[in-house]
This record gives C-alpha cells, structure tokens and sequence, in this order.
C-alpha cells in the first residue's frame, strides 16, 4: 500500500513538472504572440497612415509608440453589455472559441530547429482543423446576439470560410508533396540549400493561391465581407463591446501573424538562411539565429496584409465566390498533378543531392 | 489510474452528456452545438486510439465543413417549438419502448462473442516514429483502390444529383457575365469627343448671365 503510494506520488511529481514546463513554454510562446498583436495594430495604423498621406496614432508616448497600451486599458475598462434576446452563455463563450483556436495553432509553429512546443506528425492537419474550428466563434456570436446584422456577418463569413479552406486544403497538399511530410518542421528542413530550394518555386501557384486564402480566412480586407462595416455595421461582432470585443480583434490579429509565419514556413524555408550554400555569403550571416530569418519573412508577409487592406477595395460577395470556386480551386486541381510529374521525373529542384 | 484512463473516460462523459443533450435540447442551434461538441469527444477518444489522421479529419471535415453547413441550414430555420411539443406524452411509450428495444439489440451485439475481448486483442502501442498517415495512405491507394476510386464516384455522382435535383433555375434569367466585365476598360467604355469651344463676345455673355440670374430669382 504504502508502495503504491510512493511510486503514484513520483508519477505525480513528474506530471507536475511536465505540466509546469509546458506551462512555461506556452506562456513563452504566448506573450510575444500578445504583444505582436498589440504592435501589429500599431504598425498597421501607421503603415496605411503613410499610404494615405497621415501621420497615423501620434498622440499617446513618443511617435505613438504608446497607443495599443491605451488601447487595451479602453477596451478592458469598457463595460461588456449582453444584448437583451440573446442566447447569454453562447454569447459569452463566442469570443473564447474565437481565440482558442488561434492560439492553439501556435503549438506546432517551429520558430527554430527544435524549437517548437508540440512536435506532432500532423502537424500540417492541426493548422488546418484550428483554423476551420475558428469559424465557430464566428457562426456562434452571429446567432447569440440575436441580431440581424450579426447573423448577415456570420453567414457570409461562414460561407466565405468554407469556401476558401477547400482551395487552403489543397494548396497545403502541394506542401505535403513535395515535403514528404505533415510535420512542419520536416517541412522546413526539407527546404534546406538556400533560397532556390524553397517551395515557392515549383508551388508558386499554390503560394499565390494559399496566400489570398488565407487573406479571406483570416476575415481581412478586401475579404472582410463578414465585417464589412459600411453594410453590415461590423458583421458577426456589432453588438460585443470592451474585452469580448478585444477578444475577436485580438484573435484576427493573432490569425493574420499565423498566416504569415505558414506561408514563410511552408513555401520560403522557415528558419533557414537564404544565403544557405552561397560561399562568403552564407558565412558571414552564419551567425544570425534562424528565428530571426523566420521573423523577417514572416513580417513580409504580414506588412502584405496591411499593404492588400490599404490598396484594394471590398470585393462584391459573388465575386469573392467566384474566385475561391472557380479560380483558385481548378488552379490548385491542375497544378498538383503538375507537381506530381516533377517530383517523379526527379527535376530540379526535387533531384537528390 | 493512469493518465490515458482519466483522458478517456473524461472525453467519454463529455461524449455521452453531449450526445444525450443533442437529442434533449430544446433548441435545434444548440442540439447542433452539443453534436460539434460530440465529434470533438469522439475525435479525442480516436487520438488516444493513435488514430491521429482520423481524429483530425473528424475535426476538419465533420466540425470544421459539414457541421458549419448544418448549423448555417438550422440557424435559418423557423422553427415552432410549442407546436413540436405537442402530444410528447402520447408519443412517449412509443419512443421509449423503441429506445429500450435499440438499447436491448446494441447490448447484445457489444456483450456477445463477436465482440469480445478475446476476439479483439489490445491494440500495441505504436513506435514513435511510426506515421498514421502514411500508412492508410499506403493501403489507400494500393491494396483498396478499387474501393475507394468507386467510393469517391458515389460522391461525385451524388453531387451532380443533389444539384441536378434541386437547382431550379430560370431559363431566361439575366446574370452577370464576370468575364465580360472584367474586360471592360476606357476603350470600350468611353468615348472622347473633341467639340469646338463656343467663343462669344464678353458683354453679351454678362448679359446672358444677368438674364439667368433674374430668371432664377
């Protein structure tokens, strides 16, 4: 008996520990990705300020530097009202199923060989069922705030996500091929020889494909039919305020860094140098920590999103059907057999080294 | 009681309460809700089955596709609750004595020898290394083609005929022709004219003026 004991409460004591440290780690991975947030609605205030010939946020610290703390003590002192008619705890829970799965695609995002918190095989399916369960966070607040305009943003918004993970999937099949792999960090490494081994070569059409998917998943103009503030107020949020408000914002924000960190993952080498194999090149950035390529490309990718939100109009609703139906889904159908020949007849950049 | 038993049987209970809220919710948007939450459940028992590509497909396709759809087609529905409750009471012996019999059936199969443990040995737990994925996708699409090319032709010929059924369009109905638009350009859209200016002489143009102004008051 008193063995039993003993053996349970070591058991106990690793499991806490195992707990403590992936504890540890998600809060690692979380707060940078908070704080990327917050600064990414700065960034992107000022980047289409200067587009638009403004100055942008100026007001609160140096240069604005300031303005999301501000922000964010608003939004958390602001009272969160639940609509009269609406489903109350759908209504509260809507935003927490917004974030959830957000955040929880982060685990297998690998910001370094081995640096990654869930090295899963399938890895790449993960990303896929967290981004499409967001939709319910969606879907949920549309019908609890019992309101009209809410339920018009959260059925196109519905429609639109569906539509366009189906041409995501695909795109993603791509990936899989040519890596051999679900595990992102496979992924990556079978990337490996400088910039011209990257995928985006030989799946430059799943990348253009993936990347405007992932710009209508993601709910950002000029997708974002489901807010589309000048018909429907602001879609499936217009009757969230304070914090559930900052929930949904927050959980965009976090979506539009994780679409950049896939792409630069998937199709431009994920933590691997450019320069990987180009002599004096590759020597003197020997010394720059893959994370920050990872960040570099991923930032790229996201002054992509605030570039596409200042330049492009709303698209009209059929119109956005139309592209994800019958654009980017035959291009995707076409391009894989393509891919499949390539990778067969061992063609650069597939031939074994 | 070792961890994998506290995880299956705390998403067993939620896979029972959920599925017993499906059928007991009074709401349809929530019953569908308590199904999402269900496949959830279920997906996890998989995951512990190291049925990883199954569990997360359940995930992609059921919860993050099919489910969506459905709760799309319910939330749009109006539905009249006090008419649907009408005569529980006198369909209740019916629905129970229906349960029970099903109840009965499903015991029998699941105790009977077929299902036995001595017929099913326990799963051995995979390597690490070893990939779901691969494998099914091994026995796809070499051993089981033939079944599987057939299943995805059922699939097909379904939704043309989901589509052929219900699609009741006008045959003289006006719609955009996308490709047409998307050509149009200053060329085919605006045409320049150059027109002579008109010269007048200057005091007959402020009489001219003169005389609006009046006409306008």
């Amino acid at each position: 008996m008193n063995d039993i004991a003993l053996t349970t409460g070591i058991d106990l004591m690793a499991w806490i520990e195992t707990l403590f440290w992936i504890v540890i780690k998600i809060v690692a991975i979380l707060i940078p990705v908070i704080l990327a947030v917050a600064y990414a609605t700065y960034a992107e205030r000022k980047l289409i300020g200067y587009m638009q010939l403004r100055l942008g946020p100026n007001r609160v610290g140096p240069k604005g530097w300031l303005q999301p703390i501000a922000d964010t003590v608003k939004l958390i002192m602001k009272e969160i009202i639940v609509p009269q008619g609406s489903s109350k705890l759908l209504f509260v829970i809507a935003p927490v199923l917004f974030i959830g799965p957000s955040f929880a695609a982060w685990a297998v995002i690998p910001f370094d060989a081995g640096l990654v918190l869930a090295d899963i095989d399938a890895g790449l399916l993960y990303v896929l069922a967290m981004t499409s369960v967001g939709v319910y966070g969606v879907i949920i607040a549309g019908w609890a705030s019992n309101s009209k305009y809410a339920f018009l943003g959260a059925m196109r918004s519905a429609a639109q996500i569906i539509s366009y993970e189906l041409a995501m999937g695909f795109a993603l099949v791509g990936v899989l091929m040519c890596s051999q792999s679900m595990n992102l960090g496979d992924i990556v490494t079978s990337q490996s020889g400088g910039f011209l081994q990257w995928f985006w070569i030989p799946l430059f059409p799943l990348l253009v494909v993936y990347w405007i998917s992932g710009v209508a998943e993601t709910n950002r103009a000029p997708f974002d039919m489901a807010e589309g503030e000048s018909e429907i107020v602001a879609g499936f949020h217009v009757e969230y305020g304070g914090m559930a408000f900052s929930l949904f914002f927050l959980a965009e924000y976090a979506n539009m860094i994780l679409i950049s960190f896939l792409t630069a993952i998937m199709f431009f080498g994920g933590w691997l140098s450019p320069f990987e194999g180009y002599g004096w090149l590759d020597d003197i950035t020997a010394w720059v920590p893959g994370t920050f390529w990872l960040l570099i490309k991923a930032s790229c990718f996201l002054f992509g999103l605030f570039w596409l939100r200042a330049t492009f109009p709303r698209f009209r609703y059929d119109q956005i059907m139309r592209l994800g139906w019958k654009i980017f889904i035959p291009v995707t159908l076409i391009w894989l057999p393509i891919v499949a020949i390539w990778i067969k007849l061992n063609i650069w950049p597939f031939n074994p080294v | 009681m070792s961890f994998q038993l506290i995880v299956f049987y705390s998403y067993a209970a939620v896979l029972i309460f959920s599925a017993l809220m499906v059928v007991s919710s009074k709401h349809s948007v929530k019953s569908a809700l308590f199904l999402v939450m269900g496949f959830v459940a279920a997906s996890g028992i998989w995951m512990l089955l190291e049925a990883e590509f199954l569990a997360i497909s359940l995930i992609v396709v059921y919860v993050g596709a099919v489910m969506v759809l459905l709760l799309f087609v319910v939330m749009m529905l109006d539905v009249d609750y006090a008419a649907l409750r009408q005569g529980f009471v006198k369909k209740l012996p019916v629905a129970l004595l229906i349960s029970v019999l099903f109840l009965a059936v499903l015991y029998g199969i699941t105790s009977s020898e077929e299902f036995s443990a001595t017929q099913y040995v326990a799963p051995v737990a995979k390597a690490a290394d070893y990939s779901n994925v691969k494998a099914l996708g091994r026995v796809l699409y070499t051993e089981y083609i033939l079944a599987f090319e057939i299943a995805a032709v059922i699939l097909l010929v379904a939704i043309i005929a989901a589509i052929a059924l219900t699609f009741r369009g006008r045959k003289n109905r006006k719609t955009q022709n996308i490709s047409k638009q998307l050509e149009a350009n200053k060329e085919n859209r605006l045409k320049i004219v150059s027109i002579d200016p008109v010269v007048c002489d200057k005091e007959e143009d402020e009489e001219e003026m003169k005389t609006d102004e009046e006409a306008s008051s």
